[in-house]
């Protein structure tokens, strides 16, 4: 599964997804189906089970949706989904116009656009390094790369605090952006694929003059826009939603990120449900829009560096 | 690669030698200033008094920080609750995602609905999460508990009571993290080749027969790999569970990082919270090595 996901010149197996197939296409009796069984009974069971799933899986942000277009009083004291004073959208105008949440938004997509943005080019390049380059060490520093996998981000706060309050980057920018840019997975992913590439393409350009950045630019990046493209998305996603780490480095609320942000909600606003819930519901559509645009590349990406250990 | 001249090859191991550490040295610094340095630094620290007010700092204490982890009543219960949370949260977080898969798999009509009804939760933001099911999970009143009631059940304190709040907190982190194994799943399934199915077939295999001889065994590897991805992951839980009770009720859900947190950044003692780091990476890699040997072993 792994090496399959991982070799450059298969597609990963979720782009042949059934949810291409053409409608009204009879099934055949092998492939997806055959885990049901040709059995209408057991078609009924499958989708009553997913039926139920989906519904169990959807509630908690229907709640959510339902609540930041009530008013304050109907969503302090639910009684039900419908509330008593009819819908409203006054939450999201008074979010829109105290609130800071265009301002955490804009944190967010600074540090994680500079995240992504840092993290494929740097972990590309060192990638290409370790996969067609020779140089004294370089065995060893791959190991070392490999190795470091193994240590949790989790662990590396405290000093990683202490850090950034003594070399002064602590509640910048910087702060936020730069420790999560170290991605060994990410490089040991990129180098995988970058070995599976043929080496004669580059060395046919070498005979024409090209140096290795010039190889590495007008050959292997562009055969490699896939993973490049799976690594972008899943680093965007988790920078994206990551906590611990912004939580941790600022305390500027200029600078807090929206899932920074979103936390202290509670305690400036006191429990204003509706509000809550309707910069929740803000909060959570880019990423949703993102994921229906490319829901593809996104369920590729996941697929294929999720088993890269991240 | 034996058409290449010799000598072009030579020149361009040459110029690999020179060009190679160029390459690699953006990644290094990043990796040497944010990840080797403070794991050093933490290292440093675990032996020290260092304090995040600033006083002791640098008292070198030697093995004091780590004899006090081993006899720390909080320390031990914090991996307790660690504990309990990843083998709660580790199996359905296993056989649910690959229940998701299968039944979606089955080419019934409206992937991308299904797709999204269980994926979409992995996007929310961890604090968005948290404001949701602080909702659902108000007492009294609150939308779970009125469908409680309407069972005929009484409410509870989903979040308050020692005896559910580590329930509470795995209900919620099953329903926001599954769907990222679920497409774990869904690529393993889509890999599974179709021949299998047709000589079962032929052989009049019926559907329980294909899924424990077919399905299951082609889906081995991929169920290895999300367990070790799995339990690593529980291990290292802390924002959901942060968020949700801050640890309590009286710290019954308190997982370890969020002790470390609570030591280095509330409690200022950054030495201590060190040492306690390093126990729990050293809890950690022997897990993995052992989970990677049980994996390896049955893989052979």
């Amino acid at each position: 599964m792994t090496t399959d996901t991982l070799s450059p010149r298969r597609e990963p197996p979720v782009a042949s997804s059934p949810a291409r197939r053409a409608p009204g296409r009879p099934y055949r009796s092998t492939g997806p189906q055959a885990i049901l069984g040709s059995g209408p009974a057991a078609k009924v069971v499958a989708i009553v089970a997913l039926l139920l799933m989906t519904v169990m899986w959807l509630i908690p942000p229907a709640w959510m949706v339902v609540t930041s277009f009530k008013s304050e009083p109907d969503a302090a004291a639910p009684d039900g989904w419908m509330p008593k004073h009819g819908f409203t959208a006054d939450a999201y105008q008074k979010i829109l116009d105290q609130g800071n949440l265009p301002l955490w938004a804009l944190n967010s997509l600074v540090v994680t656009v500079s995240v992504t943005a840092l993290t494929v080019v740097v972990s590309a390049l060192a990638a290409y390094g370790f996969s067609r380059t020779v140089f004294r060490g370089r065995k060893g520093l791959l190991a070392l790369t490999l190795a470091s996998i193994m240590v949790p981000p989790q662990i590396l706060i405290v000093p990683l605090f202490r850090e950034m309050v003594t070399s002064r980057l602590a509640d910048t920018y910087a702060a936020m952006i730069l420790p999560q840019v170290v991605a060994p997975a990410m490089v040991y992913i990129l180098k995988r694929f970058f070995d599976g590439i043929p080496r004669e393409l580059e060395e046919a350009a070498r005979l024409d003059g090209a140096g290795s950045l010039r190889a590495f630019w007008s050959i292997v990046l562009p055969l490699s826009r896939p993973i490049l493209a799976a690594v972008a998305i899943f680093v965007f996603i988790t920078t994206w939603n990551n906590f611990l780490w912004p939580f941790v480095s600022t305390s500027d609320p200029d600078l807090m990120t929206l899932p920074v942000g979103l936390s202290t909600v509670k305690d400036s606003y006191g429990l204003q449900y509706a509000q809550i819930a309707a910069a929740s519901v803000l909060a959570s559509i880019p990423l949703i829009v993102v994921f229906m645009v490319f829901q593809r590349q996104i369920v590729k990406s996941v697929a294929t560096t999720g088993l890269g250990g991240q | 690669m034996s058409t290449v001249p010799t000598g072009v090859r030579r020149t361009a191991a040459g110029r690999s030698r020179r060009t190679g550490p160029l390459f690699v040295a953006p990644f290094l610094v990043f990796f040497v200033l944010f990840l080797v340095v403070p794991l050093g630094w933490g290292l440093w620290m675990s032996f020290t008094d260092s304090s995040l007010t600033g006083r002791g700092d640098g008292a070198f204490a030697g093995l004091a920080n780590y004899a006090e982890a081993l006899t720390d009543a909080e320390m031990w219960s914090s991996l307790g609750n660690t504990a309990v949370f990843t083998v709660l949260s580790s199996v359905p977080l296993v056989v649910v995602a690959l229940i998701m898969a299968l039944l979606v798999h089955t080419g019934l009509p409206g992937q991308w609905l299904w797709r999204l009804a269980y994926f979409m939760p992995y996007l929310l933001p961890v604090a968005v999460v948290w404001q949701i099911w602080l909702m659902l999970f108000q007492p009294g009143q609150g939308p779970l508990n009125s469908m409680l009631g309407a069972v005929g059940l009484d409410g509870i304190g989903w979040l308050t009571d020692t005896k559910f709040a580590m329930w509470a907190v795995v209900l919620v982190t099953v329903w926001w993290t599954v769907g990222f194994n679920f497409l774990l799943y869904l690529a393993a399934l889509q890999a599974v080749p179709d021949h299998l199915y047709e000589a079962a077939a032929i052989d009049g295999a019926g559907a329980w027969r294909r899924l424990w001889s077919i399905t299951l065994p082609q889906l081995r590897r991929t169920t290895g790999l999300i367990a070790v991805l799995q339990v690593l992951a529980s291990l290292k839980v802390f924002d959901q569970i942060y968020l949700l009770t801050r640890g309590g009720p009286d710290g019954s859900t308190r997982p370890v990082v969020e002790y470390i947190y609570d030591t280095g950044f509330t409690g200022y003692r950054l030495g201590y919270a060190s040492a306690i780091s390093y126990v729990f990476f050293a809890i950690l890699i022997v897990l993995s090595i052992a989970q990677f040997r049980l994996f390896s072993r049955r893989e052979a």
